[in-house]
């Protein structure tokens, strides 16, 4: 990959469900560059189509007009199976509702993207172990979902879209079905990544998630109306945060 | 913070430096912003207001830290009167709102577009909070206190999307009005 190449790169975004009059632009016209090793956050009311802009770039839906791009390669265009094989190898996904297989464990969950890209079992459960352990949950490897809080499933999940050292880990609500402590250890999972360099693009409703980004993009409409860098973290003086009178 | 110090003093009489030092641990290091001679301008208006007393302890140098301070029976009502309050901060949104309804009515601003600046003044704190409570150790006092910082901050976030969208669908129709 070159070093200067957007690993997320969209040109003139369209998804438009239905035709011609009664037509609905989900997303309508868009333009995006993600940098590598950004943390980027999309934000927007329910139906402004910051999740259908988040399929589009993990190729789980065909724009109806526009590019996609990822690191330098044009994907809209990809044949079903190559988009399969692209998404499997090179991208990382975190669903609100975790999406973790119920009958495997977590350490299996985590494993399995890793056999489907044709590593070696050994390979996977190393990998599997380090990952579980990254995300705090190493003395869990063996429990199955439902033995997993919401949080820890969430985590599995996380650990899971990094198996393959994805490209791009591409989130939608990763917090939206978490109370604030899991909330706090996913954010910092998601800050250890974006320290590491991984690149992150997260859709959300949750304004914690928004503020530790790297940007925040708001869309309307299908069409993004602002793009915020958000830059420092202040004084760290937690002074400044609360009223403290004498 | 007056009326903590007095609280504080309910159990029994104590020097400056040890109020000074449960303060701290309660607040974790949001007691570090405390200027350190803070109590004692706490204790002196304290004792002004016959609140407190102030005792030499035996036989030692007039110092400030050798001074202990002591409740007055008026102390103890003050406590007793603080600990069963229940006033609590009121929002403070009235002048926000009236600042859109300039802005419309006089033109001299989009009220759409300061919504969208405060939503960054907001975002950029919450930001500040959220680096905060991610440096510290869960369950810390501080950790607590900057949940509450955080909680109140995403209500007035959600309050700008609520003015968005009354000044998004009405803005043109009470502008032309």
């Amino acid at each position: 990959m070159n070093g200067s190449e957007a690993v997320v790169r969209v040109r003139g975004l369209v998804k438009q469900h239905g035709h011609g009059q009664v037509g609905v632009r989900a997303v309508d016209d868009v333009d995006l560059e993600v940098p590598e090793g950004e943390m980027l956050a999309v934000m927007g009311p329910s139906g402004c189509g910051k999740s259908t802009l988040l399929h589009l770039l993990g190729g789980l839906e065909r724009p109806s007009a526009g590019e996609v791009w990822l690191a330098g390669r044009r994907v809209d265009t990809l044949s079903e199976r190559a988009l399969a094989r692209l998404r499997r190898r090179s991208l990382g996904f975190v669903f609100q509702a975790f999406h973790l297989m119920e009958e495997l464990s977590a350490a299996e969950n985590v494993e399995l993207p890793a056999l489907l890209a044709g590593r070696t079992r050994r390979q996977a459960r190393q990998r599997a172990g380090e990952l579980l352990e990254r995300v705090g949950l190493a003395g869990q490897a063996r429990h199955l979902p439902s033995e997993l809080s919401g949080g820890q499933r969430q985590r599995v999940a996380i650990a899971r879209a990094l198996a393959n050292e994805p490209l791009v880990v591409l989130a939608d609500e990763p917090t939206g079905n978490l109370d604030s402590t899991a909330t706090l250890d996913v954010l910092r999972i998601f800050e250890e990544l974006r320290s590491a360099g991984q690149t992150l693009v997260i859709v959300t409703h949750d304004e914690r998630v928004a503020a530790t980004a790297d940007r925040l993009v708001s869309m309307r409409d299908g069409m993004f109306v602002e793009d915020v860098r958000m830059a420092g973290t202040g004084t760290g003086r937690l002074g400044d945060l609360i009223e403290l009178e004498g | 913070m007056q009326d903590a110090v007095l609280a504080m003093l309910a159990k029994e009489p104590s020097h400056g430096y040890h109020l000074r030092a449960l303060l701290r641990g309660s607040l974790g290091p949001l007691g570090e912003s405390m200027n350190p001679g803070q109590i004692y301008v706490t204790l002196s208006r304290l004792e002004r207001a016959g609140l407190v007393v102030c005792e030499q302890a035996d036989g030692l140098p007039d110092r400030a830290e050798r001074k202990v301070y002591a409740l007055t029976a008026a102390g103890h009502q003050r406590v007793t009167a603080w600990l069963g309050e229940v006033g609590w901060p009121k929002p403070d949104l009235a002048e926000f709102h009236l600042k859109l309804v300039a802005a419309s009515a006089t033109r001299l601003a989009d009220p759409v577009e300061l919504v969208a600046a405060q939503r960054r003044e907001l975002l950029r704190r919450l930001r500040e909070a959220q680096h905060a409570i991610l440096a510290e150790p869960a369950g810390s006092a501080a950790a607590l206190l900057l949940e509450g910082v955080v909680l109140r901050m995403r209500a007035d976030l959600r309050w700008l999307d609520a003015c968005e969208r009354a000044w998004s669908e009405d803005g043109d129709e009470a502008g032309d009005a």
